[in-house]
């Protein structure tokens, strides 16, 4: 048995965005995607893989204000791009009264969906205050959960709409 | 006077440390990262069955970034070989299990060379570039071929070819009851290996320490103890050289019980490179690798006399295991389950059972959450509630006048298991009373005249719990059937634990917090649970089999009792009054008979450790205590119990099934956080519907794995799942002072056979009736006589 | 599942795409929402030289526009806009009926038209949809400057399709459905799921009477395809059953579904019916 060479090949080109709110000058492999670049050359561990092909939502971050699965979007795509992940958005209001609604509501039992879950539930919430149970279980209808069974999810994410709309005043 | 109650046992907090999963902050395996540390993927066998002919790793050992290409050859001098045998199961038997296959590859995505690169992405590369010529053989698939005459034995070595093991139970006038029942029936029921589908899939970051001749293996486990023995024996490592690291976990549910020859072979290659190793599993690599479980084909028979009463119940019945059983603990387990506890609830007085578990060319099998509990629950179910149809009457009732009454325990089945104290009538009485059946039946007879097809189904579960030594210490497997815990106390009168337990998910940490803050009447905050690290940890069992709070939970109890105890001691030595005397209450010694408060628990703490001067008398303050316990008095376990119910609405134009509600009531015994026991309960109901409805690994007849994607392997999903209304009922385990006993498995127990029961219900008007799992649209067209 | 290696470059503008395409033809691929295409490089299905970036040209990423009767899309149109776009709810409600049926929201903030009909993956909605309402695609290449291919013509075979190797769609244009019936029906056991069958149909109604009766399935053959015959049916009858009763007898008589992992032909085949049933009812609301 021998032991080659520790070189690392497959250098790329340089990206330049935001990365939860701090610039960020990098350089990238083009194959890399925005998950693992996020991961492994940002310390952002919050996101987390799941499948690597795009269905269980688990790498869901927000890019230029859209929930986006990060498995399937390359780094280099996200040049000039604002990207936030879970660690970023703890001052974002809609986040963090999900994020305490998860907390009441025993919304996470492992905790690796979590971030998707709320990354997408946000979105859900940024465009309307007040959904149905239904609409709540039809928005995160992509993102997998094996711990919950969901119930406590959608019941955090009514909790959450429930505390933002008395917040606004409705 | 109690100060913390709310916090304490029976209080439904929310789980400890639950902003740090709100906030990205968990660390899981895949999060860590080491100097030098490379990355690894394995060259899978892309036959069910094949002979290596030849492999040539010179291309991809030369590609750059490439540090590592090994086979089954470079491996074999380095480590034992792993044995799935339990040697108290006579007949049982298995081949030794390489890291990486030799000769022969056994299964499609077995690892036969496992390359090591700078990252993942280098390491596939290179994947392509190793070169192996394979023979391809005959595969043996089919659990029934594979135990037929001149069936090819897939390890040639085993003197009973492919059969693996064979169960058998007959007590009792079987023949002559059923004979003269008024009513038997039979159904032939099967159901399609599932898998877990952990969302973290499995993995392993090892770093051998060659100066000490130390390895610490940091994974997602659920049985830190169970593999640092096993990675010490096969290693040839002393125990306490070997330290694992039981980190925070994506989910387990059996999955992360056992030993995976990928993960070994990785953990391996850190000793030889001497440099830390990082191996996880890919998702395409996990569909093909991760144990599967519960692919049953079963013929049920159930016997009733004219007068409804349950006779007798028999199974014939075949499981196909894969290539290998699995290290440590086997793979027949379900099998014994279906063989203890078939017709459990009930009284009965003949039994049958036969089952036989064959070796084929597939996945190798392990345990999944509930393991045999769920399927011996389908099949005694099912026949209820056909033998209850039949004889028009309402399977409710049918139910009740068949139940084993809950005055009637401790009770031993017909099959030798021991029951302490099941309570079937009381969750049935509390669970119909929840669901308000009347009126569901009455909803049900609008929709069918409307020309909707709802059903009802009922499932009564018994799932085991709190195991004793007869699961698997008798058989000579390396697990602890008992549970440590240490609790200490620190200067500031905080307290720090640590136990053997782990937490994947279902709030072990917070429940033992829970028990020890309530015992020394603490808040949650000032008891600290640390859990899953073998190098703090005293030696146990792990979680598995619903044991935690149970076991750990005891050990957990009885430590903080004994510390308790010793801080009275230290009180009244301290402050001179008896200790007879003395409370512990809410963080400050008192004098209960006059009252006053003699000192805080902190300033006892500052003086034991800062000034031992002061205990005038009796030995030095000992305040960091340990307790084992194991649960001795059932050997088999305690079992618990309780009974679910599915309304379903059946689209008979498509076949699609409608989950519109699910009730479960559950006996555990003592509960120590409710809102935790009735997640877990929610969570497990959901992946028996997924069995129920929607999951299945897919074979061809050459062992091709068909869908190991997410896309194709089908898992419940927010927009289809119902909401699940949970009851109790407590019936305290006598074997501890607790009184707890499991609750991780019994949901996916009874709801598999509570879905298919509903969905057979709803169809009964139209003939139909479905006795293969997943019930797919297919089967429901099928068998409502649409399609052929 | 890491990609296999590639070489990546990011189109600057319409021209620079087309010359590229023109140089690597097959050996590259467009790389729009990447919602289909990044999983498939990461199961090492497929493994192109080169992925053409088109996220940032211009040319290809107008809002969508209506003039005269005509509504045009561009090709970047993202599946989350056809949700979101007063001109697609007033102007095109199949596409808007349908859009929500695409996978699920992460995956449409990203997925866009002209990638889901380049594809013609046969289980998906748009492709579906585009036939059915009988749009025309927009097709451009360097040699071949600009070309218009109604959707029915345009898909060929599985996977296979009328583009060349160095084409691609740019826009689609639609008729106006202001003055439409449309339908839209999708079977799928999960939200979100390929489908087991689907169905989108347009119509044209007077009366009792359905006139331009453009309807495609989904999920039961190799791409979409024009169910003529069951249009044709439904254009002679003369009320809403009868419609129903002449749709079902050419679809029984006509239908092959494709099984997949999960669904067997014939269970599609009876899917289909009540399929069927569901969007013709609509068409006649």
């Amino acid at each position: 048995m021998t032991f080659i060479n520790d070189q690392v090949p497959d250098t790329g080109l340089n990206i330049k965005l935001q990365v939860n709110g701090q610039p960020v000058h990098a350089q990238v492999s083009v194959r890399q995607h925005l998950g693992d670049f996020l991961r492994e050359s940002q310390g952002f561990k919050g996101t987390h893989i799941g499948c690597e092909h795009g269905v269980c939502g688990a790498c869901t971050v927000r890019v230029d204000g859209r929930a986006v699965r990060s498995c399937l979007t390359l780094a280099v795509q996200a040049d000039a791009a604002q990207v936030f992940t879970i660690e970023g958005l703890s001052d974002d209001p809609v986040v963090r009264a999900l994020q305490n609604s998860f907390v009441r509501c025993h919304a996470m039992q492992c905790g690796f969906c979590t971030a998707g879950m709320l990354l997408t539930a946000a979105e859900l919430l940024q465009a309307q205050l007040d959904p149905s149970r239904d609409e709540v279980r039809e928005y995160l209808s992509g993102n997998y959960c094996r711990c919950t069974g969901y119930e406590s999810i959608v019941n955090a994410v009514m909790d959450a709409a429930q505390t933002l709309r008395k917040a606004r005043g409705e | 006077m109690h100060k913390h109650k709310h916090e304490g046992i029976g209080a439904a907090v929310p789980r400890v440390g639950a902003k740090r999963l709100v906030q990205g902050q968990a660390r899981y395996c895949d999060d860590i990262e080491l100097p030098r540390m490379v990355h690894v993927c394995f060259l899978r066998s892309p036959y069910a069955h094949a002979r290596i002919l030849s492999i040539d790793t010179k291309v991809a050992s030369a590609m750059p970034g490439v540090v590592s290409v090994l086979t089954g050859a470079d491996l074999r001098a380095h480590c034992e070989p792993f044995l799935g045998v339990l040697n108290h199961l006579p007949g049982m038997v298995s081949a030794p299990q390489w890291p990486l296959a030799l000769e022969t590859a056994r299964w499609q995505g077995e690892p036969v060379v496992m390359i090591a690169a700078q990252t993942r992405a280098l390491a596939e590369d290179a994947l392509a570039l190793v070169e192996v010529n394979w023979e391809p053989l005959e595969p043996v698939v089919d659990p029934e071929a594979a135990l037929a005459q001149d069936a090819t034995a897939i390890h040639p070595e085993l003197e009973q070819a492919n059969l693996a093991y064979e169960a058998r139970v007959d007590r009792g006038d079987y023949a002559g009851e059923v004979a003269r029942s008024a009513l038997s029936l039979s159904l032939n029921i099967s159901t399609t290996r599932v898998t877990a589908v952990t969302l973290e899939p499995r993995g392993v970051v090892a770093d051998w320490d060659s100066g000490r001749e130390e390895l610490t293996v940091w994974m997602g486990t659920q049985v830190p103890h169970m593999m640092q023995s096993v990675l010490a024996k096969h290693l040839r490592l002393a125990e306490n050289r070997v330290r694992v690291v039981g980190m925070e976990t994506g989910g387990s549910f059996g999955l992360k019980i056992h030993t995976y020859p990928d993960e070994f072979a990785a953990v391996m290659l850190s000793r030889l490179l001497g440099r830390p190793v990082k191996f996880i599993a890919d998702r395409l690599e996990s569909f093909s690798s991760d144990v599967h479980a519960r692919a049953h084909t079963a013929r049920v028979e159930i016997a009733v006399s004219p007068d409804h009463q349950i006779r007798a119940f028999g199974v014939d019945g075949l499981l196909g295991i894969g290539a290998y059983s699995k290290h440590p603990r086997g793979s027949v387990n379900e099998v014994r389950h279906v063989v203890n506890l078939l017709g459990a609830p009930y009284q009965f007085a003949a039994l049958h059972a036969h089952v036989r578990v064959a070796f084929q060319n597939k996945t190798p099998y392990g345990m999944y959450r509930g393991v045999g509990h769920p399927i011996v629950c389908l099949l005694t179910e099912m026949a209820v509630e056909c033998a209850a149809r039949k004889l028009k009457v309402d399977p409710v009732e049918f139910r009740f006048k068949n139940y084993r009454a809950d005055s009637d325990y401790p009770a031993e089945l017909l099959s030798g298991t021991k029951l302490e104290a099941l309570s079937h009538e009381a969750c049935l009485r509390q669970l119909v009373s929840l669901m308000d059946y009347p009126a569901l039946r009455q909803a049900q007879a609008k929709a069918l005249a409307e020309g909707r097809y709802q059903g009802i189904g009922f499932a009564t579960f018994v799932e085991n719990s709190n195991h004793g030594s007869a699961t698997y210490g008798r058989g000579g497997a390396p697990i602890a059937a008992n549970d440590g815990c240490t609790v200490r106390l620190q200067v500031d009168g905080t307290v720090l634990c640590t136990s053997g337990a782990t937490d994947t998910g279902q709030g072990t940490e917070t429940a033992l917090t829970q028990i020890v803050a309530h015992t020394l009447d603490l808040p949650l905050s000032d008891v600290r649970m640390q859990l899953g690290d073998t190098a703090a940890a005293p030696v146990g069992g792990g979680n598995w089999g619903s044991r935690g709070t149970g076991v750990a939970g005891e050990a957990a109890l009885q430590a903080s009792l004994a510390l308790k105890e010793e801080v009275l001691r230290c009180a009244s030595v301290l402050w001179e009054v008896p200790q007879d005397r003395i409370g512990l209450q809410g963080k400050q010694l008192v004098d209960v008979l006059s009252g006053q408060v003699l000192g805080t628990l902190a300033q006892l703490c500052q003086a034991a450790y800062v000034r031992p001067d002061l205990f005038k008398s009796g030995p030095v303050p000992q305040l960091a205590v340990t307790r084992f316990y194991a649960q001795r008095e059932y050997d088999g376990g305690i079992y618990t119990n309780g009974v679910q119910a599915s309304l379903v609405e059946v689209d008979v134009r498509t076949g699609c099934v409608r989950l519109l509600k699910h009730w479960i009531v559950d006996d555990c015994g003592v509960v120590i956080n409710p809102a935790l026991a009735d997640e877990q309960l929610r969570g497990a109901v959901v992946q028996g519907i997924g069995q129920a409805l929607l999951e299945g690994c897919l074979y061809d007849n050459q062992g091709q794995l068909m869908n190991a994607t997410m896309a194709e392997y089908l898992t419940p999903m927010a927009g289809e799942m119902p909401d699940i209304c949970v009851g109790h009922v407590v019936t305290p385990t006598r074997s501890s002072e607790l009184g707890a006993k499991g609750v991780a498995e019994a949901g996916i127990t009874g709801a598999i056979a509570a879905v298919v029961n509903a969905v057979n219900d709803a169809l009964f008007p139209l003939n139909g009736q479905v006795t293969d799992l997943p019930v797919t649209p297919d089967r429901i067209l099928k068998a409502i006589g649409v399609i052929n | 599942m890491k990609a296999a290696p590639f070489k990546y470059v990011l189109a600057q503008s319409l021209e620079h795409c087309l010359e590229l395409l023109s140089e690597h033809g097959d050996d590259a691929r467009l790389l729009a929402g990447g919602q289909s295409l990044l999983p498939s490089l990461a199961l090492r299905l497929s493994a192109p030289a080169l992925l053409i970036d088109i996220n940032r040209v211009s040319d290809i990423s107008a809002p969508p526009q209506v003039s005269g009767g005509v509504v045009r899309l561009s090709a970047l149109t993202r599946h989350a806009d056809l949700i979101t776009s007063p001109v697609v709810q007033a102007h095109l409600p199949l596409l808007h009926r349908a859009a929500p049926w695409i996978a699920h929201p992460g995956i449409r903030n990203r997925g866009t038209i002209g990638g889901s009909l380049a594809l013609g993956d046969p289980a998906s909605e748009l492709p579906a949809c585009a036939v059915a309402a009988g749009a025309t695609f927009i097709l451009q290449s360097k040699s071949g400057g600009l070309r218009r291919v109604p959707a029915p013509s345009f898909y060929q075979g599985m996977f296979r399709n009328a583009c060349a190797v160095d084409e691609m769609i740019v826009a689609i244009e639609f008729a106006r459905m202001d003055a439409l019936q449309t339908g839209f029906k999708e079977v799928a056991r999960r939200r979100g799921d390929y489908a087991m069958v689907g169905l989108a149909g347009q119509a044209r109604r007077s009366g009792q009477r359905l006139t331009n009766v453009g309807l495609s399935f989904f999920s039961v053959g190799d791409c979409p395809v024009l169910a003529s015959k069951i249009c044709q049916a439904i254009e002679a009858a003369e009320n809403e059953s009868q419609a129903v009763a002449m749709a079902l007898d050419v679809y029984q008589r006509d239908m092959q579904a494709s099984a997949d992992l999960w669904c067997s032909s014939q269970a599609k085949k009876y899917i289909g019916r009540s399929v069927l049933e569901d969007v013709i009812h609509d068409l006649y609301q």
